[in-house]
């Protein structure tokens, strides 16, 4: 109903279920939590010696524990989607651009304004909301906290307590549960506790986060970052390896064996926070055709850029002379194009015919690549590169994709975009995984045969804005790049209609219309004059 | 150019137009009075529920038709001149046609109860039925009580829909178990418990007498039939099943009975006039089908069939091993091949429950040769394509329940109860042979 529409702006819900006064209640507590927080972030006189911060954080854990189990644990197991285009919160209403305002302010102060957060300048002790962080650091690290460590705890929290709720709402599920314990492990143990851990062994190690893989990871390869690594001996060296053996075989053997949700929707941190907190918000993706073509696009350039600004970046710090160092500037200028010929060319010997019409992108998009590398290598000087400074490149990156893109955009936005929005339009390792999983993965979501309703319920849940049902209701088998396999549209599908399965490459992709119901001549027959 | 006419947008129509268009360069146009563009008439209830919006409904993006060169136009058709190849619009408009596809899909069923035409009693077949309802139940302050009569797919969705909103419903089922004329007892005895279950006032056995008027035209109880009780209520939904929606051929010379009358070319009594889908009625009943069937499944085929036939490959409508699917509240529903309420004669059926009470199979077969025959499948997933081809083969009861594994379709990492199966399975052979 069109007038449905209006409803989501305005505060008091005509019709939909309300909520009980142990909601209310519940989230009260969530919001006094919430609170002891802003009253640290505007420096209220308030102690700093712990106990403050455990109980602004256990009120937020507890309100939101004890609203989720009387939301769910009172009803039947199932699908739990009553309501949710009425929501304010969940359908663009006031309080959904409320949040997505608020988020949004709290990224750009994050980023760009850290002081305002209370981090001490130059050795200045901390104050306000990073100091009230101070004693857990302490706790963790024996250091002081930054704005990143309250970032990060926040975020953990986030990802803990809004799974707990996730597992609640699916808790008929067993692929959703499992998936969400996933990414709530992945998130405190290799996020937070392990790098702080690793501090305590070595204090040399820069940041680590073992799970975050280059390109999404971007600054695995900075000067500083190398430089830390191998300062830091063995330990340090090892990692700098895992960090090379994660991308380049790691990374290609899973995600052959089970596509990229092993890492998109089971350990990224930026998926972990998409599926827990973000789930409330999966459905405002577009699914509009254009979105997906404007997805293609940017997502591709952002992947280009990314490996040339770090190719740049190593380009850079490298020398001339092959008795200091044997990996000279032209050495790496050669293996790295050697490198990617052979992995594009392989591609276009084996994998032709699933190319499709986009081997004409793939082919400018290698040819782009190489062409600026070249141009890199023959116009730049050691510190100058496309005639900018090296560093301002590598900069760039950081500002717009690392922090405005997928931090500002990507979550402030998702109470208006939806929850994958950097995901989806801009996370380089998800353009990598997701060519390998189009190409290259036993993955993809079969379809039952013809029993397919078209209701729009796996479209309208899809978080990358798949439209699901354009292949369901023609018995196409999904194999898209974009696909986190998060498993919501085969959850919501009244149907049963699709599941996500590893098997074979043969029959993957399966574009000609094999519905069942009609006998089978007639397939044949339709197959044909295609 | 020949030209051709579908009347109604609904699945049948569309894919008929969509079809014909693949295969063709013919020109298209495809009528109706309800919406402007095709919509999923089986999301109707996701709508109001919340879960979508209207237009997440849209199987195509409003850009689609123009592109395929499909033209729409909304009017509604009050009748057809076969001898000219006219088609009447009530507003007087007219258009001519080469071929003509009758695809109008149904009308829900009123049975003359008293008051069935009053204010806030309505089925739930259109878009018009969605708005009406958000005018008369939009939540439970407005409506206080609903009554839902007949309790088939359609009732026992709008059950669903009303108690989302946490109105209270009244289920009145005119059989002892729901849907028992389709399901078998046990099968429709967990579904019973499953609608209770969700705080559903459930009745079986019982008919409408009348609806009662508050006086100003608008709906205020209902009185049973058996026992005369008057339950108040601001909402009554009838949902005793559907018919064809083909009043508006009344005194044309295309020849009908409950639906237009079709061959299995889908033809019509007169020449280039062709019926598909819901408001079809095929002369000689195919197999166990019935000669109408109201299903999404059945409308998608013929259009695919009538396409063929259009674009000049003849081709005879020959539906492969019936299927069919829903759900209640949270079970969901599968079923594949033919299982009978009461097992046909030399039949038998298997019967398999968990305990959770939201899971069961029921398979229907052959006493003497075990031929495996249909299975009702509720909360474990199947896949289609291995019972078409276990049908196909005629594999024994025994085969499918060796094998069930391999159609298993629920996501990964669920339980399985293959093996709970197959043990019950061998104590009843056991039982039956002592
Ligand atoms: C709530 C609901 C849930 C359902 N769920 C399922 C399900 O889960 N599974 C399943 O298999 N089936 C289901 N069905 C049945 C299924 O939707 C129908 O079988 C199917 O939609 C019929 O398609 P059709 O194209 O034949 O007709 P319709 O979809 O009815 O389309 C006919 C169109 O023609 C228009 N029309 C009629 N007469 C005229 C005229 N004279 N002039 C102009 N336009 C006209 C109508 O307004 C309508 O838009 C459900 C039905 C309903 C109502
Ligand atoms: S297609 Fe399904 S599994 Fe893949 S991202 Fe969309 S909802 Fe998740
Ligand atoms: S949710 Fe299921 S039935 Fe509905 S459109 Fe998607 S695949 Fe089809």
């Amino acid at each position: 109903m069109s007038n449905k529409l209006n409803y989501s702006m305005s505060l008091a819900k005509p019709d939909a279920k309300d909520f009980s006064l142990k909601q209310k209640v519940a989230i009260g507590i969530g919001i006094i939590g919430l609170f002891i927080l802003v009253l640290a972030l505007f420096n209220a006189d308030i102690n700093h010696s712990g106990w403050v911060l455990t109980t602004a954080l256990g009120l937020i854990v507890l309100g939101t524990i004890w609203f989720s189990n009387s939301v769910y644990l009172s009803e039947s197991k199932g699908i739990k989607n009553d309501g949710v285009w009425f929501k304010s919160i969940s359908s663009r209403g006031l309080i959904g651009w409320a949040t997505g305002i608020v988020l949004t302010l709290f990224y750009i102060v994050l980023y760009f304004y850290p002081h305002l957060l209370g981090l001490g300048k130059d050795g200045a002790p901390n104050t306000g909301l990073v100091a009230l962080f101070d004693p857990l650091s302490q706790l963790l690290s024996g250091r002081p906290a930054s704005q990143w460590f309250v970032y990060g705890a926040l975020y953990t929290m986030a990802i803990l307590v809004f799974g707990y709720k996730f597992f609640l709402k699916y808790r008929h599920n067993r692929y959703e549960q499992i998936r969400t314990g996933s990414v709530m492990f992945f998130q405190l143990a290799f996020a937070f506790l392990i790098p702080e851990f690793m501090y305590v062994m070595n204090s040399d190690l820069p940041y680590y986060d073992l799970k975050s893989i280059w390109p999404l990871n971007y600054y695995l390869f900075d000067s500083w970052s190398i430089k830390g690594f191998l300062s830091a001996g063995t330990i340090g060296l090892i990692l700098l390896i895992f960090g090379v053996v994660s991308i380049f075989i790691i990374t290609p053997i899973l995600t052959y064996k089970y596509g990229k949700r092993w890492y998109c929707s089971w350990v990224c941190g930026c998926g972990g926070l998409a599926e827990t907190a973000g789930d409330p918000f999966r459905h405002l993706s577009s699914k509009k055709l254009s979105s997906w073509k404007l997805e293609r696009w940017l997502i591709h350039a952002v992947l280009v850029f990314s490996v040339v600004m770090t190719m740049a970046t190593i380009y850079s710090f490298l020398g001339n002379n092959p008795d200091s160092y044997w990996l000279t500037k032209s050495l790496f200028i050669k293996l790295s194009i050697g490198f990617l010929s052979l992995i594009f060319l392989l591609f276009m010997l084996f994998k032709r015919k699933e190319f499709g019409k986009d081997a004409k992108n793939a082919s400018i998009g290698y040819a782009v690549v190489i062409s600026l590398v070249l141009i890199m290598h023959f116009t730049g000087t050691t510190d100058q590169i496309f005639f900018i400074k090296s560093s301002s490149l590598r900069s760039a990156y950081g500002l717009y994709i690392g922090s405005i893109f997928s931090g500002v955009i990507g979550t402030g936005f998702y109470p208006i975009f939806g929850s994958r929005v950097w995901c989806r339009f801009g996370c380089p390792m998800a353009a990598i995984l997701g060519l390998q999983q189009r190409l290259l993965s036993k993955f993809r979501i079969t379809t039952n045969g013809g029993q397919c309703i078209s209701c729009g319920n796996c479209s309208t849940y899809c978080e990358m804005g798949i439209d699901v049902r354009a292949y369901a209701q023609k018995g196409e088998n999904i194999v898209r790049s974009s696909c986190v396999g998060c498993g919501i549209c085969s959850a919501v599908c009244p149907r049963g209609v699709l599941k996500l399965e590893n098997d074979g490459l043969k029959g993957r992709i399966n574009p000609t219309e094999i519905l069942l119901g009609n006998d089978v001549n007639l397939m044949d027959l339709v197959n044909q004059n295609n | 150019m020949e030209h051709i006419v579908i009347i109604g947008n609904g699945i049948s129509g569309v894919t008929a137009a969509r079809h014909i268009r693949k295969l063709s360069d013919k020109k298209i146009t495809l009528i109706s009075a309800e919406t402007d563009h095709f919509f999923s008439r089986t999301a109707l209830m996701y709508v109001y529920m919340g879960h979508m919006k209207f237009e997440h409904t849209k199987p195509y993006e409003d850009w689609f038709w123009k592109k395929n060169r499909i033209e729409l136009k909304n009017g509604y058709v009050e009748t057809v001149e076969t001898e000219s190849k006219t088609l009447h619009f009530t507003d007087g408009d007219t258009l001519t046609y080469d071929k003509l596809i009758i695809a109008t899909g149904s009308k829900s069923n009123k049975f003359g109860w008293p008051g069935q035409d009053l204010n806030g009693v309505q089925g739930l077949y259109s878009k018009q039925d969605l708005d009406a309802l958000e005018v008369f139940a939009p939540n439970k302050n407005i409506c206080k009580r609903a009554v839902i009569v007949g309790g088939g797919l359609i009732g026992i969705e709008l059950t669903e829909m009303l108690n989302s909103r946490d109105i209270p419903v009244t289920f009145l089922v005119r059989e002892s178990s729901f849907w028992n004329g389709v399901l078998p007892e046990g099968d429709s005895a967990m579904i019973n418990r499953q609608i209770k279950n969700h705080h559903i006032d459930l009745r079986l056995s019982t008919n409408l007498k009348e609806i009662v008027s508050d006086g100003n035209g608008k709906a205020n109880a209902v009185i049973i039939e058996e026992t005369g009780e008057k339950i108040p209520c601001d909402f009554v939904g009838l949902t005793a099943g559907v018919s064809p929606n083909i009043d508006f051929l009344k005194g044309t010379s295309i020849e009908t009975a409950k639906g237009v009358l079709v061959n299995r070319y889908l033809e019509t009594n007169i020449k280039d006039v062709y019926a598909i889908g819901d408001c079809a009625e095929q002369r000689e009943a195919i197999g166990n089908r019935r000669p109408v069937e109201a299903v999404w499944y059945t409308g998608r085929m013929m259009g695919e069939v009538i396409a063929q036939t259009i674009c000049g490959h003849k081709m005879k409508y020959n539906p492969g091993h019936w299927f069919n699917s829903a759900k209640f509240f949270d079970i969901e529903y599968q079923t594949y091949g033919w299982v009978f309420t009461k097992p046909k004669e030399g039949h038998l059926h298997f019967h398999w429950k968990h305990v959770d009470d939201t899971k069961c199979i029921t398979i229907e077969y052959n006493a003497s040769t075990n031929e495996f025959l249909g299975i009702n499948t509720f909360g474990i997933r199947m896949r289609h394509e291995v019972f078409d081809r276990w049908l196909t083969e005629k594999q024994t009861i025994d085969y499918v329940i060796l094998h069930l594994g391999k159609a298993n379709f629920d996501p990964e990492l669920y339980h399985h109860f293959e093996g709970d199966i197959q043990r019950a399975f061998k104590n009843q052979l056991q039982n039956l042979q002592l």
